[in-house]
């Protein structure tokens, strides 16, 4: 019994950095009706930044941990809107596919950019986290495991308030629903798509500190394998909408995490997988998702 | 002056002419009314008046400014708003947060304020808040403000529609077919709210509508279009009169 609670909590922990990753998929798609495929390679640059001011520039105690937290968060942010100005914004009107192919180009860009400057070796992520867990009773939950439910949800709980009670939440949510009525009402759309950009790309930094902090081996493909866990837990939980992507993240991480421990490691991806297929068997929608009304 | 004055403004897209040397003058306090049959090219003009179509040429002036050029985005805070012919409310937002939005071009505050419920960001919710929740009673929404808009009965989300256009504080308001759709009840409620808007808000409002009951109730003055010409304009009376008004709209003797 002591050994499924604890592997719970590894999944909601893995769960829940597979939901902040999504959140960002689910967010732009929402707004920019894109897939970002880019999203997984902003949080191995995340990674690497934070990684580079840790055992690079040496800020690894006290005040120098948090300069790198901020420098990673704050370089994801930077990155995700940079790529967005520089691929996806001349392509706007473009038929999505161009912009599907651009995302994974940029996604390859990133990826090469990385190997050029840090090479393929993995290189070893020392733990941001500076505090040591705690036990109940015989389950030992570690501080990382703790840092990442706890920052994910006060996270979740921000973006919620911030999309529905804020000027520019309300912005996204309309430009989601109508761009062109949303225009019409005076709603900037650039800069919607911008802060949706920044927003999704921070949330991409946390989860590659959380990430790295967890499964300490920091490769230029390390953002591949989350990025997509994250999408199909978006896509599990309903393409579009933000509680989707949350729970979705969260189902998805238990999953893995059960099914690595108690049926087999090897197949745990295949069972991930396979489930995201009956559920889309199910309800193509995805659990939160919402019947879509074509416009004819 | 007039509020809104057109100049020979065209559109033409590919080897079609669809707006072809059109003139407007609208006074300011206006009910203007916009009509010809399907595909003349009404909800054209409309697009070209918010920015959405660039003209080909010709130009749009309103209070002095020309819009020619500028963005939806422009246009809208310069005081233009419209509505849409297929109601084009934000469906997953309540009625509350669709008015509310629109409050947005004359709500400030920063990020930064925002995402930590500080500074102005309290006071600039609350007054929106308080802004939008008027504006429903005028339009008798406000026992629906938390709906979601989606969920209205037709006629209301109608009514929502133009209360939404209203927030964004235009000086011209487009209603574009509001009657589209209503029976007579709710065409005659809402010529209410239209006459309603326009004397209590000093709104000048031109509008397209094919519903003759509608258009000859309350507007003041008509531009009849056909195949993206101007086929004739004047006082409602005069032009509904029009031998050629008529033989467009209903076809011609042989």
């Amino acid at each position: 019994m002591s050994s499924f609670f604890s592997y719970l909590i590894t999944g909601i922990s893995l769960g829940s950095i597979y939901a902040l990753i999504a959140l960002g998929y689910t967010m732009v798609y929402g707004i920019a009706k894109m897939l970002n495929f880019a999203h997984g390679d902003v949080i191995m640059i995340g990674g690497y930044i934070v990684f580079t001011a840790v055992s690079t520039l040496g800020w690894s105690s006290g005040l120098g941990i948090f300069g790198a937290i901020f420098c990673g968060i704050l370089g994801c942010l930077l990155l995700g809107v940079l790529v967005e100005k520089v691929a996806y914004k001349p392509l706007r009107n473009a038929p999505s596919l161009a912009v599907l192919i651009t995302a994974i180009g940029v996604s390859y860009l990133l990826q090469n950019i990385a190997l050029l400057i840090f090479g393929s070796n993995p290189k070893n992520f020392s733990s941001v986290v500076m505090f040591d867990g705690f036990s109940i009773g015989k389950v030992r939950i570690s501080g990382e495991t703790v840092v990442t439910i706890a920052v994910s949800v006060l996270i979740m709980i921000g973006l919620t308030l911030f999309v529905n009670h804020t000027k520019s939440g309300m912005a996204m949510l309309a430009v989601s629903e109508d761009k062109g009525a949303a225009q019409l009402m005076g709603v900037n759309v650039n800069r919607t798509i911008s802060l949706t950009f920044a927003i999704g790309s921070a949330l991409a930094g946390v989860a590659s500190i959380l990430l790295c902090s967890t499964y300490p081996l920091l490769s230029p493909y390390t953002g591949a394998m989350p990025g997509i866990k994250a999408f199909t837990a978006a896509v599990f939980g309903g393409i579009g909408s933000i509680p989707g992507a949350m729970i979705g993240g969260v189902i998805l991480g238990v999953i893995e995490s059960l099914s690595k421990a108690y049926i087999s490691s090897q197949f745990s991806d295949a069972i991930v997988f396979g489930v995201l297929i009956i559920v889309l068997l199910v309800k193509p929608t995805g659990i939160m998702g919402k019947k879509l009304n074509e416009k004819v | 002056m007039a509020l809104l004055e057109t100049k020979d403004l065209s559109i033409q897209f590919g080897g079609l002419k669809a707006v072809d040397r059109l003139n407007l003058s609208i006074k300011k306090g206006q009910l203007y009314g916009l009509i010809g049959p399907n595909g003349a090219g009404k909800t054209t003009v409309f697009n070209m008046l918010t920015g959405v179509y660039a003209p080909t040429s010709g130009t749009a002036v309103l209070d002095g400014v020309t819009l020619n050029g500028k963005s939806p985005v422009e246009i809208n805070k310069l005081g233009v708003a419209r509505t849409f012919q297929n109601i084009r409310l934000f469906g997953k937002m309540s009625v509350l947060d669709n008015v509310r939005l629109g409050f947005g071009n004359s709500i400030h505050y920063s990020l930064f304020e925002s995402f930590f419920h500080i500074g102005r960001y309290r006071k600039a919710e609350r007054e929106a808040t308080e802004k939008a929740m008027e504006l429903l009673k005028v339009f008798n929404l406000d026992g629906e403000k938390d709906y979601l808009a989606s969920n209205l009965p037709y006629g209301k989300q109608r009514r929502l529609e133009i209360a939404r256009a209203m927030a964004t504080g235009p000086k011209l308001l487009l209603l574009d077919e509001p009657a589209a759709g209503m029976n007579p009840n709710e065409t005659a409620d809402l010529m209410d709210t239209i006459r309603f808007v326009r004397d209590n808000f000093d709104m000048t409002i031109l509008l397209i509508e094919h519903d003759m009951k509608l258009v000859s109730g309350i507007c003041e003055e008509l531009t009849v279009l056909n195949f993206g010409t101007e086929l004739a304009k004047g006082p409602t009376a005069e032009v509904l009169n029009n031998p050629r008004v008529i033989t467009a709209y209903i076809g011609e003797d042989d």
